[in-house]
């Protein structure tokens, strides 16, 4: 592929990422939301997360197969707690990541 | 002019402070995600240019993964681009769910915001315009900010990344601690709790009866649905 092949591609997949992002905003932002739509837009950041997370932990990529022993999960467990009790995003990060590091010796 | 609460005005440089100290739990966990990229891109063919090309204008993680999957597997143009918007389709529900605390905003500064909406710059200015201490212009600085931090590691990848070892110091786990710290700031209440169980059950039984990435679109529209309902249900019952 030379650059603008490359141009095309790049640009069709930006203009695919950008329209998603871009619309909602664009029209629900100069409009008087329902209250309704505020209350389930409220619930919308911890279903999505939840969503994003849970399967990462719970499954195995290459087979789509539900999993209870993934080194990811068991390492959830202390991150989630010390996430709990301290409220610190920089700590919780770099404590999963030391555990997650750990874990690679032992399993 | 914006009806959220401005917090004081301050200097750029105070801004882009601000969105630095809180960006950084993002951009470590994009720089080893962007080196893995950088060297997959790399081994499919392209050139360094073309990934710098593609972080510009593609801003969004597992598209570009998918994109180079599909190079290396020879699909064409228009099936690559119609993939991206499949599995970008989330993005619609983070960005309603932004507008809530951007209503009235210039046009001019949503076009410009909308582009750096990620799952990761979302999860943390969703955090922070919650808590009520944060502003348009520091949520515009993390994405930004995400953004460069993303497409340096990205391009660094595809022109050094075979020299990084693998795994080193758990820094693949980053994204998924923040996450987790994220999800728990998100728990104000017990209906919060029960929407993000049913968030988690649903989408992996989702993912693994139904092929494909709807999984997280399906699983939170559903969640957050059930606990809408719940919640009126109980407000009604009081």
């Amino acid at each position: 592929m030379n650059f603008s092949d490359y141009l095309l591609l790049f640009g069709g997949m930006g203009l695919a990422t950008y329209l998603p992002r871009t619309l909602p905003l664009l029209y629900l932002a100069h409009k008087q939301l329902p209250q309704w739509l505020i209350d389930w837009l409220g619930l919308i950041p911890v279903a999505i997360l939840s969503a994003l997370l849970a399967p990462s932990l719970l499954t195995t990529v290459a087979d789509r197969s539900f999993s209870l022993g993934k080194p990811e999960l068991l390492v959830a467990i202390p991150t989630l707690i010390f996430a709990l009790k301290t409220r610190s995003l920089g700590g919780t990060v770099l404590v999963g990541m030391l555990l997650y590091w750990l874990a690679g010796f032992f399993i | 002019m914006s009806q959220n609460k401005e917090i004081q005005p301050l200097s750029y440089s105070h801004i882009l402070r601000q969105g630095a100290s809180t960006a950084w739990p993002i951009c470590l966990g994009y720089i080893p995600i962007g080196l893995a990229l950088g060297v997959l891109a790399q081994q499919a063919g392209l050139p360094w240019w073309a990934v710098t090309m593609m972080s510009m204008l593609v801003f969004a993680g597992s598209a570009q993964f998918i994109c180079v999957a599909m190079l290396a597997a020879g699909s064409s143009i228009p099936a690559i681009i119609f993939t991206t918007l499949i599995v970008n389709l989330r993005h619609t529900l983070m960005s309603s769910a932004l507008a809530v605390y951007l209503s009235g905003v210039s046009r001019r500064f949503l076009a410009l915001f909308a582009y750096g909406i990620t799952d990761e710059s979302f999860a943390v200015n969703m955090t922070r315009f919650r808590a009520g201490d944060w502003d348009r212009w520091r949520a515009l600085a993390v994405n930004h900010i995400s953004n460069f931090v993303w497409i340096v590691a990205t391009t660094t990848g595809a022109l050094v990344g075979q020299l990084v070892p693998q795994g080193a110091f758990g820094i693949d786990y980053a994204l998924t601690g923040m996450f987790i710290c994220l999800l728990v700031f998100q728990l104000n209440g017990r209906i919060y709790i029960i929407t993000g169980l049913l968030a988690a059950l649903i989408s992996v039984g989702w993912y693994l009866l139904i092929p494909g990435d709807s999984y997280i679109v399906g699983a939170s529209i559903c969640a957050a649905t059930l606990g809408y309902f719940l919640q009126r249900y109980h407000r009604r019952s009081q």
